[in-house]
């Protein structure tokens, strides 16, 4: 499915597992700038937006590296993005069971090969920044993506890809 | 040292770094086409197609492969002509500087209480830099990224359990799951002291992974057989390769380090001609 912001309710129709592509704008958010978004509020409108966990390497106007961060460390940081209407976050490594219920209904979670920060980079066109004050790697990006290539990890189901493959490595490794 | 050697030397080592973060080893690039070949899952074919796409677009356009251009680990080797003197640290410390701002690296280096990074990816102890004796002046870099660093391990086995170390290799891969963004290629150092067996795993990163040994093979099938896949989404190949490096150890102990690499097995050497 070829997927384009702002997302609406076509995301509770996707499976964990489906590629899909996302295009339009998405904000850039690590640890930091989910801080001060809680504090401070919210600096684009969340109502179907696309949170991307992110650090890029900018240079002047132009997106130079901008692969995925371990989405896990805001695991936590989450919630309240969720409840003013994200609809979807990107990362890499999946996040816990709290996120799982909490996009139930509501969102989803896409997962974006790590380290493929010159392929993202190659799709990505700058449009602005939130919070430049928390420098270059923390500091919200607003991004427009072209068909970026991401897969379903959680979905607003329940079904989370991550976990489900995790415990069968587990089985797997317990066995002789 | 003189100084057009250590220019000479700094120039090699910025060159190196260059070439690291945006070219992989050919061999490191043909084990993850292999992978795709080998591969059903579509969505493990999609992570390895994403893969093989992104090296090829850094490698044509010059940029870093990934965000994250690592801490700089330098192994140097020096031939009998060229002592070995503190300038020869300071100039792969200048190299390091210039490769930062020129290709550039992400500046990655900070004191470890303070967390204050120096922005030139050096600091104390930093660029690590391992000399030995060569026939060539020689600069080999290895750009580690911390997502795989840190899913790493020694584990201090009793000499009874050497039975144990493939099961070593594979919780360490377990627990790390989708953090160090498989296919890995994971360093086993066995052998030698706590520290030893440290030094041993990362540079049997070094090595070339198109050949394995039988205990590699078997250490790499069983770390497979745990289908976490590209990304830990699922898939045949979790570990590209094993590669092992071996010392003789005290009778009472039994090293066994796993260095976690993930699927962007930078490193790349470089010559310096010596007059």
């Amino acid at each position: 499915m070829d997927l384009v912001t702002p997302l609406g309710d076509e995301v509770l129709d996707l499976v964990a597992g489906d590629r899909v592509t996302l295009s339009g704008v998405v904000y850039t958010a690590r640890d930091e700038a989910h801080l001060r978004m809680m504090q401070d509020g919210i600096p684009f409108d969340p109502v179907g937006a696309v949170v991307y966990h992110c650090g890029p390497v900018i240079a002047g106007d132009r997106v130079v590296a901008a692969g995925p961060t371990t989405s896990a460390r805001m695991n936590r940081l989450s919630g309240f993005l969720l409840d003013a209407g994200v609809r979807a976050l990107i990362g890499k490594g999946g996040m816990d069971a709290t996120v799982t219920e909490q996009l139930r209904g509501r969102g989803v979670y896409l997962a974006f090969t790590g380290g493929c920060a010159a392929l993202a980079a190659a799709r990505m066109r700058l449009e602005g920044v939130s919070f430049p004050e928390l420098g270059m790697a923390e500091a919200v990006w607003a991004i427009r993506l072209d068909r970026l290539p991401l897969v379903v990890g959680i979905d607003s189901h329940g079904r989370n890809l991550f976990t489900g493959v995790q415990a069968r490595a587990e089985e797997a490794a317990g066995r002789p | 040292m003189d100084p057009s050697l250590s220019l000479r030397i700094a120039d090699a080592t910025a060159r190196a770094f260059a070439r690291a973060v945006t070219t992989l080893p050919p061999d490191v690039e043909a084990a993850l086409a292999k992978a795709l070949d080998a591969e059903t899952d579509p969505v493990a074919r999609g992570e390895l197609e994403n893969i093989l796409e992104n090296i090829e677009l850094a490698r044509r356009s010059g940029l870093p492969l990934c965000q994250d251009t690592g801490v700089p680990v330098v192994y140097v080797t020096l031939p009998p002509s060229v002592p070995l003197e503190q300038g020869l640290y300071a100039a792969v410390a200048d190299g390091v500087r210039r490769a930062t701002t020129a290709v550039p690296l992400r500046p990655n280096v900070v004191d470890p209480l303070t967390r204050h990074n120096s922005g030139d990816n050096t600091g104390e102890g930093m660029p690590a830099v391992h000399v030995r004796p060569g026939d060539r002046l020689s600069v080999t870099v290895l750009p580690k990224g911390a997502g795989a660093e840190n899913m790493s391990r020694v584990e201090m086995l009793l000499p009874s359990e050497v039975a144990r170390i493939p099961e070593v290799v594979v919780r360490c891969v377990l627990e790390a799951g989708a953090r160090p963004c498989p296919p890995v290629v994971l360093g086993v150092g066995i052998g030698g002291t706590f520290d030893l067996a440290a030094a041993l795993a990362k540079e049997a990163l070094l090595e070339p992974i198109d050949a394995m040994d039988p205990f590699e093979t078997s250490l790499c099938e069983a770390v497979n057989r745990l289908g976490l896949g590209p990304m830990g989404l699922g898939g045949a190949t979790t570990a590209l390769a094993v590669k092992v490096r071996r010392a003789a150890c005290h009778t009472a102990s039994l090293p066994v380090a796993v260095n976690v690499q993930c699927w962007a097995n930078r490193h790349a050497t470089e010559y310096v001609e010596v007059a």
